[in-house]
């Protein structure tokens, strides 16, 4: 427990500094410091019960569908950089405290960089590879922040966005990286994944794998050719970049690399593509550091460079020089946290970070440079330092490597190349700014900082030099961590001394050369002139604007706004898919075969494709493809009940009334001719795909149609007596064993009416007064044939629709069909007399009525809760009842009430609310022009 | 008859389809209509094509099969509904454009070509 405390606590710490941000700097630096703290100590006191080599697990489920677990360990390496991420990240607290000027806004500062320190302690702790990429993203978010934090500066921004945009692309990736690594082990638990390297090598997808998840690592941690952004991330405030860019972010690639590397590091794939890309990447950035004139550029780009050895190191893979990577990294955070700290008081009481501007300080800051100059010597490799020992295990190192076989001198040669550069720019960085005399004066005159917030940088650089002198005290971590790499322990002694060997001469090489170097820098710089200067700002910005052309011009071919595209596209799809699926059955014509034709089905069918065909070629004069459409549905109805669905006839041929009544009211609105606009080329388009996936559909129709089909119908009929209490199974189906759907359904209908109520809420349409063909509406609204019919026709309907309904259960009939009989007969009446004479004798909302009814139904299922059932059980009895004979009442029954009642109130809350739009103001004869901006004219057709 | 109604599913589905690629409003509700008859009749078809066996429980030797019936009863159902949705949605963007362009186009681009 106490393990996700360690992980957790500083995740809540970042509420601190917003809460306690208007109490002042002082008390809001020290409070937000106070979780972070804790954090640490808590770590440092698990520290005796990791001596034993095992990890340290607490896991709480999440979501184990996913296999996502909030799985915390604490292992040797998480413990190194806890140290690195809670240590450092506590010095730069102090050092941001005096950094910041007191109108920032501090308390948001802190939240952002505490927010930061949590994602990195979740990424270092994470057991579960999902929650590590959680992490990961976290990480990514909060540095974008971080680095964007001075947002009125638009290189801020530019920076932030580029860090963003790369690091974030890299977590896409990963992600995908990190799934398949799952994928191939069969589950995201860290232990199970670092057990399993045996099984990942193997796999045939281990490259594409291996690809992925080094792209996440190496836009992190800014390796070649990635490293563009570390640069511009500079315009960060100096704490920031202190942070992010010596001891965490960037560390975070090294550090998945180092976790995974049990796990995928096994390869001469990885060998030779991490070493290399790490070694390209150490020279680039040494390269550039040698010549940067901003200092903070160049402690970016030796970043970078470092960052790059460290990648070697891991790259190369044996256990040495794993640990020599870990050791490295120690060290660089160490002197690159001190480093960056020293620009950025120089920034602060200097005013400039030009080496132009800046010279012969130690006179004016004495203190700090003696600070800076011994982290840059440590930088350097220079003897009695932290980084001359893993500098020297570097060069071993590649000495002793089998990658790249006999190309193996290669390593060597380029690592001494490294170092010679590497002592070349520390020399540089230390001596123009505090021994070489300035050539302008900088814009204050510069002194000391206060103490305080020279101190965190005075610790770092005695964790240089006592390491440096005393390698063993950094033994005891070292090896915890990297028997957490590897998996056992490792015998090994840190020393200062090693004798005369290889290494000390290439270390002696690199002094000597790197000083002869600097002293010959005028001429270094006028060899880099010779190039045309890239700026990756600019390079990156084009790129994105060219990626963002690219797709708006791709996605303009698919989504141009237009419906007809979108559709074809859609039913181009599925003409594509429908194909390959009917090309892989075998043989269209199953062995089950046909049934013989008799004359009343050929005639049904002729009507059917006729009424079709009909409705579609006649679509340009609406009535007469109305009327069509109306055959069909006819005729679809009575093939319902050709083909013994007695129910399905009934509510298709009520069904067909409404629609026809609703598309006939409908079309009063609407234009009665389409003008003929598409072009041959697009009609014919339009037919080709339309039929080929009407051919599509009649061949998958047949090809199931004759092949046996066993369904699962079976159960439906034998339980529907003794378990529905029913013998028409369609509608105990409907009201009882699907009961569910059935009311999903009614509420879909219900919420339908209530969207069709609200937009005819305040239509304004424009009414014509006559039809296309300039004729005026017959003057007899309510003929007296009608009336008097519909009159005497509402009692029987009504009657009708309860014999219906009553029946259902037993025979064919039930809510639905009884409830469009009864919507039936009473527009009929509103067709016959008039919205309102109706609407006075029928004076009630129908909204209320279909809500009623999905109450009713909803109702009925939870009764059955009542007496400890499942939602929707029925129960049922049988009653007796003169004239209507035996029937039997079942909650059902009530449920199917609730479904008639929904029917009702939706189908005439659509119809009803449509029809009064016509009737209400019905003009005698002029149209109204400011409604319609075309009005109707009577059209002469010209095709 | 299988191959008859397999036929006359296609045919519908195709006129169906064509309506549907329509430009203007009316049109595609009708052709939307005429694609859910023949959604309809294919589902429907899914329970195999029987006649004379309702599935009314009566101790009859082969029932139809009752499921797709269901199934097919609430389509039909909210079919309507959406029928009912789409017409009205046309007729209000034909009332907010003053046309009824399925893009509700502003200018009817395509008119001049009649």
């Amino acid at each position: 427990m106490t393990l996700m405390w360690i992980a957790l606590l500083p995740l809540a710490g970042m509420l601190v500094p917003m809460v306690t941000a208007s109490h002042g700097r002082r008390i809001c630096s020290l409070a937000t410091a106070v979780l972070p703290t804790l954090a640490l100590l808590l770590m440092l006191a698990q520290l005796p019960a990791l001596s034993s080599g095992e990890a340290l697990r607490a896991t709480v489920g999440w979501i184990p569908s996913l296999g996502l677990e909030l799985a915390f360990r604490l292992d040797g390496l998480s413990v190194l950089f806890n140290l690195l991420i809670l240590g450092i990240g506590l010095l730069i607290l102090l050092y941001a405290h005096f950094y910041l000027s007191a109108e920032e806004p501090f308390g948001r500062f802190y939240a952002y960089l505490i927010l930061f320190m949590a994602s990195m302690v979740g990424i270092v702790m994470a057991d579960n590879l999902i929650l590590l990429w959680l992490y990961w993203e976290l990480t990514s978010l909060s540095s974008f922040l971080l680095i964007g934090f001075w947002s009125h500066r638009s290189d801020a921004r530019k920076g932030a966005r580029m860090a963003l945009t790369v690091t974030g692309a890299g977590g896409l990736a990963l992600l995908a990286g990190l799934l398949l690594l799952g994928d191939m082990v069969g589950s995201y638990a860290m232990d199970d994944v670092l057990a399993g390297g045996e099984a990942i090598l193997a796999d045939p997808r281990y490259p594409v794998m291996l690809a992925l998840v080094l792209l996440g690592a190496f836009t992190k941690s800014a390796q070649f050719p990635f490293q563009f952004w570390l640069p511009h991330a500079m315009a960060a405030p100096t704490p920031v970049s202190a942070y992010l860019h010596s001891a965490t972010m960037v560390k975070a690639g090294i550090f998945l690399m180092a976790r995974l590397h049990p796990a995928i590091a096994g390869s001469e794939l990885w060998s030779v593509v991490v070493s290399l890309i790490g070694m390209a990447t150490m020279l680039y950035g040494a390269w550039f550091a040698l010549l940067k004139t901003d200092l903070k550029g160049i402690l970016a780009f030796s970043t970078v460079s470092h960052l790059g050895l460290i990648t070697v190191l891991l790259g190369i893979g044996s256990p040495m020089a794993v640990l020599a990577a870990l050791f490295h990294i120690l060290n660089h955070a160490s002197f690159k946290a001190a480093l960056f700290m020293s620009a950025g008081i120089i920034d602060h009481e200097a005013g400039t970070r030009e080496l132009a501007r800046l010279g012969g300080l130690r006179k004016a800051m004495p203190v700090t440079a003696l600070l800076t100059s011994v982290a840059g010597a440590a930088m350097a490799g220079v003897p009695l330092l932290n980084g001359f020992i893993s500098k020297e295990m570097f060069f071993t190192e590649t000495l002793e490597t089998p990658v790249l076989a006999g190309l193996s001198w290669l390593l060597p040669v380029l690592a001494a190349l490294g170092g010679i550069l590497s002592v070349a720019y520390s020399l540089r960085l230390v001596h123009a700014v505090f021994f070489k005399p300035a050539k302008e004066d900088p814009p204050h005159t510069p002194h000391e900082p206060p103490w305080l917030m020279r101190a965190p940088v005075a610790l770092l650089v005695a964790l240089c030099v006592i390491v440096g002198l005393v390698p063993v005290l950094a033994e005891g971590l070292l090896g915890l961590a990297v028997e957490a790499v590897l998996g056992a322990p490792l015998d090994f002694h840190l020393a200062v001394w090693h004798g005369l060997n290889l290494p000390l001469a290439m270390s002696a090489l690199a002094l000597v050369a790197g000083i002869t170097a600097y002293r010959r820098h005028a001429d270094l710089r006028h060899f880099h002139r010779g190039f045309s200067p890239v700026d990756a700002r600019l390079v990156f910005e084009a790129a994105l604007q060219c990626l963002g052309r690219w797709s708006e011009h791709g996605l303009k071919r698919f989504e141009g706004g237009s419906l007809q595209r979108y559709m074809s596209w859609l039913l181009f799809a599925s003409l594509l898919m429908g194909s390959l699926g009917l090309a892989r059955i075998s043989g269209l014509t199953g062995p089950q075969g046909n049934q013989p034709i008799d004359g009343v089905v050929l005639l049904g069918a002729a009507l059917l494709v006729f009424g079709g065909i009909a409705t579609a070629v006649t679509h340009r004069f609406r009535l007469i493809s109305l009327i069509m459409l109306s055959v069909v549905g006819l005729v679809v109805a009575l093939t319902f009940a050709r083909f013994s669905a007695p129910d399905l006839a009934l509510t298709q041929l009520s069904v067909e009334v409404v629609t026809m009544i609703l598309l006939m009211l409908a079309l009063f609105f609407l234009p009665q001719k389409t003008p003929t606009e598409s072009s041959n080329r697009r009609n014919l388009r339009d037919v080709v795909l339309a039929s080929s996936l009407g051919l599509v559909v009649a061949s998958l129709n047949y090809a199931v149609l004759t092949r046996d089909n066993s369904p699962i119908s079976g159960f439906f009929l034998e339980n529907s007596i003794p378990g529905g209490g029913g013998h028409n199974v369609v509608n105990v189906i409907l009201v009882d064993f699907r009961g569910f759907d059935t009311l999903g359904e009614i509420t879909v209908l219900a919420l339908a009416g209530l969207a069709i109520f609200k937009l005819l809420n305040r239509l304004r349409l424009f009414m014509p007064h006559s039809d296309s063909e300039g004729r005026l509406w017959a003057p007899d609204r309510y003929p007296a044939v009608l009336t008097s019919i519909s009159m005497a026709l509402l009692p029987l309907a009504l009657l009708v629709s309860a014999f219906i309904f009553l029946r259902g259960h037993n025979e064919p009939g039930g809510g639905f069909i009884a409830g469009l009989v009864t919507a039936v007969a009473l527009i009929l009446l509103y067709m016959a007399r008039g919205v309102e004479w109706s609407q006075e004798r029928l004076d009630f909302p129908y909204q209320p009525v279909a809500v009623a009814g999905v109450g009713i139904a909803t109702l009925t299922g939870l009764g059955s809760w009542l007496f400890g059932y499942p939602f929707l059980t029925s129960s049922f009895g049988h009653f007796h009842l003169p004239l209507i004979g035996e029937f039997e009442l079942a909650t059902a029954m009530l449920f199917d009430l609730g479904v008639y009642l929904a029917v009702v109130g939706a189908t005439l809350m659509i119809l009803a609310n449509l029809g009064k739009v016509t009737t209400v103001h019905r003009p005698a004869k002029e149209p109204t022009p400011e409604v319609d901006a075309s009005p109707q004219r009577p059209r002469k057709e010209t095709t | 008859m299988e191959s008859l109604y397999a036929i006359t599913t296609g045919v519908l589905t195709a006129c169906g389809l064509y309506l549907v690629l329509r430009s203007r409003t009316f049109p595609v509700v009708v052709g939307l209509t005429l694609l859910s008859y023949a959604v309809n009749l294919f589902l429907f078809s899914m329970g195999g094509l029987t006649t004379d066996g309702a599935a009314l429980i009566n101790g009859a030797k082969e029932y139809a099969d009752p499921l797709p019936q269901a199934l097919v009863l609430t389509a039909i159902v909210i079919g309507f509904a959406m029928t009912a949705f789409v017409v009205i949605l046309a007729m209000r963007a034909r009332s907010e454009a003053g046309n009824d362009h399925v893009d509700g186009r502003k200018h009817e681009a395509g008119e001049g070509r009649r």
